[in-house]
């Protein structure tokens, strides 16, 4: 194992998001605010509770979930597509690095960063609304297990992309719209059929589901169709990039 | 050759748009040895060392790198590696000093602050290394990437094109550099476009065309081999065709009449020198200078790739 090569590719990552502090961490914290004041205070206090949660409370999980997924695919597209786009990959396919060594570099930043800024996202909720986490461990083992896997979906984007635009497609296209209509918002039990069953067929309605369970105690579907839904797609993702690696796919000729 | 740090054995590559850059290469390095590598643009130069150091995989063929196989055991292959890309692709947000630390460490190696230290030094980089690459001159990003490539003190350094838009002091530097590399016993294998280079540096020359190894030799044999001398005689009286005589030296006139000129086989026994001389006093020609000049591996490598060209 190329220990000093994880690590310099890890440092190098977070030293980039160091460098960009602003980007990285404090505009989704003042975008995250905003939401509050707009979904919290002025349309939340029109609205009712939300199984015996209040409105404002109850967005907390689905906000900190669309940051995760929106950072988390960010970040490690960026952080692969850009040595593509300079042309410093050529240093990394030349070097005794292995394709889990790279991912455990790449991955392990982007997830870092997505991390902190969850735990951030959730202690300036935290000024705002009154809240509870009934399962501390499972809502850390789902914020970490989302953003390594979303992180590894962004990998893929990442060496996927030929430009700029392509690596802005995915998120901007697919997931932030499936997480507004994936009950970040509301629950799905207060859409009206047939566009509650439709919307099980959202992957990010169990994302969403299983980390509002581990706050609150209860979610739309069952916490354990959420688990297995995030570690299919992590799995899923592995698969994708052990393939990336045996063909060199947009890496290597 | 018993012992070669590198072997390249029937190595081919063939693009995905189909174009074949390579066509079974066979090439062994020596250990310690400065091997240049001449060909015309497109003659798969940096397609060859990029097959060598895992950034294009190779269609077919097997590459070793002091035993080791660059594709199965590619850890410790690529570790003794040091690549100098031909495009000055760098970190530009970085410092001079971040970014080489970052090589080290990528090719597995621990810090070794007094190593990189005298590294930088040694390019003259010293003084630039809180500088970010993109406050520094293209001569300056050269030497950073040279830098990269020699953190991890590689055994084997590959510089492709390490002196295309490189000013005369700094080529001279270069050349100093890669003859103290050689004094450590590092294995230099360069491509260039100035044949002057491989002249003064290279032990070996290779020859590549059209993804084909033409020849590898010796310089020194390669020159002897294929070099030809001319010997030119300024006439004191200009002559307008040569005299019948003379036909068996198959001289030629040149300068409107007023040089005789002679070309020789260098490596031949008899050069035919004395008895050319010995005529022309015969037959009362006078000549008030005499000189003689060989062929550069410019010439030669000119000839081979026209030959091959027309063939
Ligand atoms: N990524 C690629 N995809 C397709 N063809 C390529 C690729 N890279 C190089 N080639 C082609 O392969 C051939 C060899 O290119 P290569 O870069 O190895 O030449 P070179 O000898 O290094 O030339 P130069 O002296 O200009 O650097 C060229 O015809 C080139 O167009
Ligand atoms: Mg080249």
């Amino acid at each position: 194992m190329n220990t000093h090569g994880v690590w310099a590719i890890y440092r190098f990552e977070m030293a980039r998001a160091l460098r960009t502090l602003w980007q990285s961490l404090v505009t989704p914290v003042i975008t995250t605010s905003l939401y509050f004041v707009v979904f919290g205070g002025a349309i939340g206090s029109r609205m009712q509770e939300v199984g015996g949660v209040g409105y404002g409370s109850f967005i907390v999980p689905g906000l900190i979930m669309l940051s995760l997924l929106t950072q988390s695919i960010g970040n490690a597209s960026i952080g692969i597509y850009f040595p593509k786009f300079t042309g410093t990959i050529f240093e990394l396919l030349s070097a005794p690095v292995s394709a889990m060594e790279m991912v455990l570099g790449y991955v392990g930043a982007a997830a870092t960063k997505s991390v902190v800024l969850g735990l951030i996202i959730l202690a300036t909720s935290a000024l705002f609304v009154p809240l509870r986490i009934e399962h501390p461990l499972a809502m850390v083992a789902f914020l970490i297990l989302t953003s390594v896997t979303f992180s590894l979906f962004g990998f893929i984007i990442g060496v996927w992309a030929k430009g700029f635009e392509q690596l802005n497609f995915v998120p901007a296209l697919l997931v932030t719209p499936l997480t507004f209509l994936g009950g970040a918002f509301y629950s799905i039990d207060m859409l009206p059929q047939p566009w509650r069953t439709v919307s099980l067929f959202n992957p990010v309605v169990y994302l969403v589901s299983g980390f509002r369970w581990s706050f609150f105690g209860q979610g739309d579907v069952d916490v354990g169709y959420s688990l297995a839904f995030t570690a299919g797609f992590m799995a899923l993702c592995l698969g994708v990039i052990a393939w990336i690696f045996r063909t060199g796919y947009r890496l290597k000729n | 050759m018993h012992d070669p740090i590198l072997a390249v054995a029937g190595v081919s590559k063939t693009y995905k748009g189909g174009h074949r850059a390579l066509d079974t290469v066979d090439l062994e390095i020596r250990r310690g040895e400065i091997f240049a590598l001449l060909g015309p643009n497109g003659a798969g130069k940096t397609t060859l060392i990029s097959t060598i150091c895992g950034i294009v995989t190779p269609s077919s063929g097997t590459i070793t790198v002091d035993g080791h196989d660059a594709i199965t055991d590619f850890k410790r292959a690529r570790a003794k590696i040091g690549l100098v890309p031909q495009e000055l692709s760098v970190d530009m947000f970085e410092t001079v000093l971040a970014t080489v630390k970052f090589s080290r460490r990528l090719f597995g190696r621990s810090g070794h602050d007094a190593y990189i230290e005298e590294l930088l030094r040694d390019l003259s980089l010293w003084d630039k290394r809180s500088a970010k690459i993109m406050e520094l001159s293209g001569g300056m990003k050269r030497r950073v990437l040279i830098a990269k490539a020699l953190s991890h003190e590689p055994d084997i350094l590959f510089l492709d094109e390490p002196t295309a838009g490189v000013d005369v002091s700094l080529r001279r530097d270069m050349w100093k550099l890669i003859g103290r590399l050689r004094t450590r016993g590092v294995t230099i294998i360069l491509t260039t476009h100035y044949i002057e280079e491989a002249e003064e540096m290279a032990d070996r020359v290779g020859v590549i065309t059209g993804g084909k190894l033409l020849l590898v030799e010796e310089k020194t044999a390669l020159m002897a081999k294929l070099g030809k001398r001319e010997m030119d005689l300024a006439l004191v009286e200009p002559m307008a065709t040569i005299p019948p005589d003379l036909a068996e030296w198959h001289l030629s006139l040149e300068n409107e009449g007023h040089t005789l000129r002679y070309v020789f086989d260098a490596q031949a026994e008899r050069t035919g020198i004395p008895s050319l001389l010995r005529k022309l006093g015969e037959l009362g020609i006078t000549f008030k200078d005499l000189e003689t000049s060989k062929s550069s591996l410019e010439d030669i490598f000119v000839d081979l790739v026209t030959e091959r060209r027309a063939a």
